[in-house]
Formats: C-alpha cells, sequence, structure tokens
C-alpha cells in the first residue's frame, strides 16, 4: 500500500495539478453558478525546515474569494506548514527556507517590501489551542485595533461588541467583559480568540484546526460559527476531522507527505475523488 | 525478616526519613538563629532592676576593702579557681570553682569602666533600693545613683513635708526639668541640624558659584555684587539663629541635679546630659513596659551616639534600605533588557551561549571583588571625570570621585544584575509560544509583542530575580567598605536641601554597623546585646523588604496567570 501511494504521487506532476485546480474554478456547476474569485495563489511552492528536511514539495493551488477551503491529511503532511505560507508564520522558524510564490489579491506577500505585520492583519490566523492574552475578554478583543494605535473608547467599544457577536460570544460575555479572559472555558475562548481576529477585519482567515482541543458541543459552535463568516471572509481551515471538512467546506484540498495530492469541490472529494489515494484516506483505510 | 528489610528499603522509607530529617536540621537552626538574636537583642531594652551591694573580696595584703557596688546584674558564670588566683585575687584553691558576675555599674566617670567583675560570694549585703535612679545620659554612659537636690541656676530647690514626701516631689519636679531640657533640646537640634545646616549649604552653595565664575572667567562687578548681597543676608539669618542657640543652652543648662553615686560620691549632672532617668526598682510591669518600648523606639529612630554603643541606628536603617532600593532602580532596567536581547533578539548561538557563561560565572565572583572595581573603575575613573566636567569649582574636594551611595548602589548591581539576567531568561523562556504567535497574528510586530503581552507575563520571573538581587545585596558588607559605607555619617543622603537625595554621600550600613560595633567598639561589653539587637533589624529588613517584593510578585502572578497549556 505504502509503495503505491508513493509511486502515486511521483506520478502525478504539477502541471495535472494546476490544471486541476483551474478546472475547478472554472466549472460554475460545481459551486452554485457564481463565478469565482482568487484570493490567495500560490505556484511552485518548497518549504525546507533544513537543509534535508523538506516539508512541501512543489505546491500549486489556488484559494477561492469568501468560500471555505478545507486542508484535510495525516499528522505531519504539511497542512499546518501551508497555511502559515499564507501569513508568513513560518518566518518565526530559524532556519525555514521558502522557495516559489504565494500572492495575496495579485501581490507576491513575500516580498521585501511587504510589511509583515500588515500582512498578518489582512490575514488573521486562529490557532489549534486557543491563545487568549493574560488580559480582559475587552481588552483581548481589543488588543488588535490598540496596535494600530486605535485608543477612542467609542471606536473600540463598538467594535468589541460586534466582534464578540459576530463570533456568538457576546451574550455570554457581556457582563464581564472586564473579568480575565483565562476565566472563560475552552470553547468560550477560541471564539474569543476568533473574535480578537474578525476584530481587524482581515480579508482571510485561517483556522488551524480550531476545534480539535474542544468538546463535540464547541466544535459544533465553532462550525455554525465559520458557516456564517464565511460570507464576509475568505476561511482556510486545517482539519483532521473528515466530518467537520465535509460539513464546512466548499472547497478540500487532501495532503500527503508534502505533496498536494487532489484538490476538488468538497463534494467531489467526498463522493468522487479522483486519486486513489485520496479515497483510501478518506474511507479510512490508511492515514 | 530479610524480605521485610527489602520491602522497608524498596519503599524508600529510609530515603524519606533521610529527607525530614535534613528539612528539621534546617528548620532547628534558622529558628535557633533567630531566637538567639531576638533573645539576646531584645532583653537589653529591658529595664532592669539596680541592685545595691558591698564587695569585698580577698586580698593579698589580706586587709580587707569593702566597695559599695550599685548597677544592674548582666550575667554570671564559672571560673576555675586557679584563673582568679592569677588574676591577684588569693581565693581558696581547694574550691574548684567560683561563680562570677558581671555587673554593669555605669558612671563611666567615676570609675573609669562601666563593667565589673565580682565573685559571687564576697557579695554581700543585696538590696534592691526603691529609691536608686538609673540614667541614660548623652556622655559617659549610663548612671546609677540616688537623687539629692536640683539646682536651678545653682541654687538648691526646697521641698516641704516629711522625708518621704520630700523624696516623691522632688521625683516628680526632676521629670518635669527633665522634660524641659529635653523639649529644648529638641529646638536646639532642629536649630543646629535643619536651619543651620540649610544656611551652610546655601552658603556652600553661593562659594561655589562664585568659584565656578571665577573659571568660567566670568564674574563682573554684579555677579560679586550680588552674591555679597545673598552672602550678607544668610550672614545675618545665621546671626540670628547663632542668638536663638546661646539663648537656648543658657535654658538647658540652667538647672542640675546632685546624686550620690556609689561609695558616697557626690556628682553634678546638668539636666541638658540626660536622655532618660527612671527609678526601676518601683516601676511595675506596666510602667516597665512601657519604657521598653520607648528604648526600643529610640534604638529605631534615633541617631548614633557614643561611637555608635549607645543610641539608635536610624541612619543605617535607612541606608541600607535607601542604597537597597536604588540598587534594585538600576539593576531591574537593566538586566531584563540585557535578558531580552539575549532571548528574544541575539541570535542563538556558540557568541550567546558564551556570553551565558560568563554572566552565569559574574555571580560567582567575591564580592569584595567587585567591591575593587566599583572603586577602581566607578570612583577614580568615571567619579573622577565627572568631578572634572561638572563640579570643577568643588575641587580639589571631590564630589562623586569619592565613595558615596551612588558608587555603592552601581556596584551591588553590578554584582546582582546576573541574578536579574537568568531569572528573567527563564521566564521569558517559560512564555508558551502560541501566546506570541496570537500576538504576531493579529499584526502586531515583535517589539508590540514584547512590550504589551510577554513582558507583562514573565514580570513575576523579574520580581523573582529581583528578589534574589536584594536578598543578596541587602547582606553584603565587604565591597561596600570601599565604595561608600563609613561608621558614622553625619547626615542622611535625604533631606530638604535641594536636589533633597544626595547620590554623592556617604551613608551608614546595618551590616558594617554590626562589624563596627562589635568589633570596632572601646566599650564591648556595653555593645555587644547591640550587635544582636542590629542583627535582628537587618535580618528584618531583609525580610520585610523580600516580602514586598514577594508581595508584588504574587500580586503580578495572580494578574499574568501563565496559561495552563
Amino acid at each position: 500500500m505504502n509503495d503505491k501511494s508513493s509511486e502515486q504521487t511521483q506520478d502525478a506532476p504539477s502541471s495535472t495539478m494546476k490544471m486541476d485546480v483551474s478546472a475547478v474554478l472554472g466549472d460554475k456547476t460545481k459551486t452554485g453558478g457564481e463565478a469565482l474569485s482568487s484570493c490567495i495563489d500560490i505556484e511552485s511552492l518548497n518549504l525546507f525546515y533544513s537543509k534535508d528536511k523538506q516539508a512541501l514539495i512543489d505546491i500549486n493551488l489556488t484559494i477561492p474569494k469568501q468560500r471555505v477551503t478545507a486542508f484535510i491529511g495525516p499528522s505531519g503532511c504539511g497542512k499546518s506548514s501551508l497555511l502559515r505560507c499564507f501569513n508568513r508564520m513560518n518566518d518565526l522558524v530559524d532556519d525555514c527556507v521558502i522557495e516559489g510564490l504565494v500572492s495575496l489579491d495579485g501581490r507576491d506577500i513575500y516580498q521585501k517590501s511587504v510589511d509583515v505585520a500588515d500582512l498578518r492583519r489582512r490575514v488573521g490566523m486562529v490557532f489549534q489551542k486557543p491563545n487568549p492574552f493574560p488580559k480582559s475578554i475587552y481588552e483581548n478583543v481589543a488588543y488588535g485595533l490598540r496596535i494600530q494605535g486605535i485608543n477612542s473608547k467609542r471606536v473600540l467599544d463598538e467594535a468589541v461588541e460586534e466582534s464578540l457577536s459576530a463570533a456568538a460570544l457576546w451574550d455570554e460575555v457581556k457582563d464581564r467583559l472586564n473579568d480575565s479572559a483565562l476565566g472563560l472555558s475552552g470553547g468560550q475562548q477560541q471564539r474569543l480568540v476568533i473574535a480578537r481576529t474578525i476584530a481587524v477585519e482581515p480579508e482571510v482567515l485561517l483556522l488551524d484546526e480550531p476545534a480539535s482541543a474542544l468538546d463535540p458541543i464547541s466544535t459544533l459552535k465553532i462550525e455554525e460559527l465559520i458557516n456564517e463568516l464565511k460570507t464576509d471572509y475568505t476561511i482556510v481551515i486545517v482539519t483532521h476531522n473528515m466530518q467537520q471538512a465535509a460539513r464546512v467546506s466548499d472547497f478540500t484540498a487532501f495532503m500527503y507527505m508534502g505533496n498536494m495530492v487532489e484538490f476538488d469541490s468538497t463534494n467531489s472529494i467526498f463522493t468522487n475523488p479522483r486519486q486513489k489515494q485520496t479515497e483510501d484516506y478518506i474511507t479510512g483505510r490508511y492515514g | 525478616m530479610n524480605s521485610e528489610l527489602t520491602t522497608w528499603m524498596r519503599r524508600g522509607t529510609p530515603w524519606i526519613w533521610l529527607n525530614a530529617g535534613a528539612v528539621a536540621i534546617c528548620m532547628v537552626m534558622v529558628v535557633g538563629l533567630l531566637m538567639l538574636l531576638t533573645v539576646r537583642g531584645m532583653s537589653y531594652f529591658w529595664p532592669r532592676d539596680v541592685l545595691q551591694a558591698n564587695y569585698a573580696p580577698p586580698t593579698s595584703t589580706g586587709e580587707l576593702l569593702t566597695t559599695q557596688v550599685i548597677g544592674e546584674f548582666v550575667e554570671s558564670e564559672m571560673v576555675v579557681a586557679a584563673q582568679i588566683v592569677s588574676s591577684g585575687i588569693p581565693v581558696d584553691e581547694t574550691q574548684d570553682l567560683y561563680e562570677r558576675q558581671l555587673l554593669k555599674l555605669g558612671n563611666r566617670d567615676l570609675t573609669g569602666a562601666d563593667f565589673t567583675w565580682a565573685l559571687s560570694d564576697f557579695v554581700k549585703d543585696v538590696k534592691y533600693p526603691a529609691e536608686v535612679v538609673a540614667m541614660e545620659r548623652r556622655e559617659w554612659g549610663n548612671f546609677y545613683g540616688f537623687l539629692q537636690d536640683i539646682q536651678e541656676s545653682g541654687e538648691s530647690i526646697a521641698f516641704a513635708g516629711d522625708a518621704a514626701d520630700i523624696e516623691a516631689k522632688r521625683w516628680i519636679d526632676f521629670n518635669q526639668r527633665l522634660q524641659r531640657a529635653l523639649d529644648i533640646r529638641d529646638d536646639i537640634y532642629v536649630i543646629e541640624n535643619q536651619e543651620i545646616g540649610a544656611i551652610n549649604y546655601a552658603m556652600e552653595k553661593l562659594r561655589l558659584r562664585e568659584r565656578r565664575l571665577e573659571l568660567d572667567g566670568e564674574e563682573s562687578k554684579e555677579t560679586s555684587a550680588e552674591i555679597a548681597v545673598l552672602r550678607a543676608k544668610l550672614d545675618t539669618e545665621f546671626a540670628v539663629l547663632q542668638n536663638d542657640l546661646v539663648v537656648l543652652y543658657q535654658a538647658v543648662n540652667r538647672d542640675a541635679a546632685i546624686f550620690l553615686a556609689a561609695n558616697e560620691q557626690k556628682i553634678e549632672i546638668v539636666f541638658a546630659d540626660i536622655v532618660r532617668a527612671y527609678k526601676p526598682n518601683q516601676m511595675g510591669l506596666f510602667s516597665k513596659l512601657l519604657t521598653y518600648f520607648s528604648k526600643l523606639g529610640e534604638f529605631m529612630t534615633a541617631e548614633p551616639r557614643e561611637a555608635n554603643t549607645e543610641g539608635g541606628v536610624f541612619p543605617a536603617i535607612f541606608g541600607t534600605v535607601m542604597m537597597v532600593m536604588l540598587m534594585s532602580v538600576f539593576v531591574t532596567p537593566f538586566g531584563v533588557m540585557a535578558a531580552v536581547y539575549l532571548r528574544e533578539y541575539a541570535r542563538q548561538g556558540f557568541v550567546t551561549r558564551v556570553i551565558r557563561i560568563a554572566v552565569n560565572n559574574l555571580a560567582g565572583v567575591p564580592s569584595i571583588v567587585y567591591g575593587v572595581f566599583g572603586l577602581g573603575f566607578f570612583i577614580y575613573i568615571i567619579g573622577a571625570e565627572i568631578d572634572q566636567m561638572f563640579y570643577p569649582e568643588v575641587l580639589p574636594a571631590p564630589t562623586f570621585g569619592t565613595p558615596g551611595l551612588l558608587w555603592a548602589s552601581l556596584t551591588l548591581a553590578l554584582l546582582t544584575v546576573p541574578v536579574v539576567i537568568v531569572a528573567t531568561e527563564e521566564g521569558l523562556a517559560r512564555i508558551p509560544r502560541s501566546v506570541r504567535e496570537g500576538s504576531l497574528a493579529l499584526g502586531a510586530t515583535k517589539f508590540e509583542t514584547l512590550w504589551r503581552v510577554v513582558l507583562p507575563m514573565a514580570s513575576p520571573a523579574m520580581m523573582t530575580g529581583l528578589i534574589l538581587a536584594v536578598a543578596r545585596a541587602a547582606g553584603e558588607v565587604a565591597p561596600l567598605m570601599l565604595v561608600g559605607v563609613v561608621k558614622l555619617a553625619p547626615t542622611l543622603p535625604l533631606d530638604g536641601n535641594f536636589p533633597y537625595l544626595h547620590l554623592e554621600q556617604k551613608f551608614m550600613h546595618l551590616g558594617f554597623h554590626i562589624y563596627d560595633v562589635g568589633f570596632q567598639s572601646p566599650n564591648i561589653e556595653a555593645a555587644r546585646p547591640l550587635v544582636f539587637a542590629t542583627a535582628l533589624l537587618l535580618v528584618i529588613v531583609i525580610a520585610s523588604l523580600n516580602l514586598t517584593a514577594v508581595a508584588l510578585r504574587n500580586h503580578l502572578r495572580e494578574k499574568y496567570k501563565a496559561l495552563d497549556v
């Protein structure tokens, strides 16, 4: 089985993949008739954590605007590494080398002239474990705005309420905005982190396994939230949970050992995968 | 049996006992140390009963010489007879051991020594007369004796009534006059130390200004005239105060008391010389407690007298606290900045590793070496340079080119900076990566993340570093002797004269005070209890400085409780 999969990996040339992507985007019937524009374009992306440790191999992909795109695949396949390329979080890793092109709205984000802080404001990210700051709920949400130099109480109050409402947390915390965020439950903390992220009005939301540390009810809430947010944001979600990917995403990319094996509309991937590897993974035969 | 022993061993029971034993020994030592300091130090302030006795030790000529002793019993011990014989008292050598007692007789002006050893067997007719007065004086130490007469401007004051009546009335009058003298003393103190001090300070400022103008070649008729006017004004003020002082001194020296000391010696004592007087044998428990706390209060708040062997240690407490605080002000930002650079910005590699090793080793350098460095670098190089540049008018007298508070604080800051660096680095390393990423992902720069999230979260660790630094610095004496501590500082480094905090001044320190009182004092017996009391005080001062920092740290910890992820 393993031999076969690695063969297939090598058999899938990048040019084919790219064609697949454009085919998907061009095919209106699969996504409900409306024309899709691209948000993030990735061309021949290679990522090395060290000289002989390549995490991403020649990735080509187009993330459509205002849709939910899910990355699935076994642990260590490079989903998170790819996600972290979109807001240059990999810059924090020493000795990490990135080759290729990643562009947001047509602009290469790895150019020297790009302001990384501004990029990260435009491309928000929510992590696997809730990571609220040890500050009050209010200050957590206001943090990003304060960073931008907004200190007017009126503006902040408004933004905090709006973001918390958008993250479906307002009703639960409106009476204790000045309490420490660390007193919230895990699910609430994760929604707070989402509220904090959307408070700075990003264009793209990157969710790195946002529900993997949460209980089923909190998970459900997060998924509902993703459904509501996708009208305003381009969402990219990394998940281990295939049901989750099937439930929340419009497009799904399957990755294996640093390769992009298949990218298609979620429907196609789960009902009619073109690659044998994808089918094996989805049906639970390995991974 | 054997298997039982094996199970016992395997369960680790002996190991647990060993650990518990080690803890117990530590506890016993700490508690014992504190108990010793407390008992020996705090008993010093208790107003003990004064005994009167006749002492007639055998003499080599066989003649019986009886002397009267009046004083406090301090302690007793057993001595070998041979030792007593060899010291010139022919006691019966068939009796192996003799008990001897240490008596505090005071009256140094009459007898030349405060203390005497007396063999208990020859102390006879021990009485505790109710009328005996114990006094603390500004000079010549304690006095024990009987009040005979009070004189105002040389005239005796007469009291009516029978003998007991007269005695009581005289004691009341004595206390009133003593209170009056003490009040006048306070006024004199204010004028001498504060008002005249301020005028002298202003005069010195004026002189320096004149000299400065002279050096800069900017002196002119106008400036000299202006200075002359100011000086004349100060001179007038000074003359007024001088007049006040003369009046006050006359007033304070008006009254005198005639006392009868041991062996019928008459002595006249001016009220101005008395600090405190009481009749210990008449006092009940409550009034003794009052006197006890009054003496304790004096110890904590007054300045030292008589070459530090009497009076208080306030300047030393003040100097210690002041220096530790200044040291904290210097060491915290410096250590934190160094740690932030090392941990957050510097590229981790060979060089940072070498720097870390160097920093850790710096903590092991003997403190006296830091003292030498402080003297050689801070005082002789930087201080001298500052004098050349900013205080040329004071030269050749040095301002910063001499040991002082600033240099002592800086030297100690240098001594403790490794501790702060190490603790802060550990704190920074403990901040979860996820929190930093969360901040960066919101569009914060690295600096903003550090400033708004990481440093606040690491602040408890910084406080831990500061606590360790304070604990080390407050107890350090050796380097301070080279860079600023003195036996007796005439003024506090903080006063009412602009700029209020005088960093260039020398100061007193409890640790050095202990050494000075205990080992450099001319009157060891009198000073010994003070050594214990001062040591206890030093422990208390360090403990309270530490507790303040610990409380602050706990508050910060609560506020920035680290994530449990």
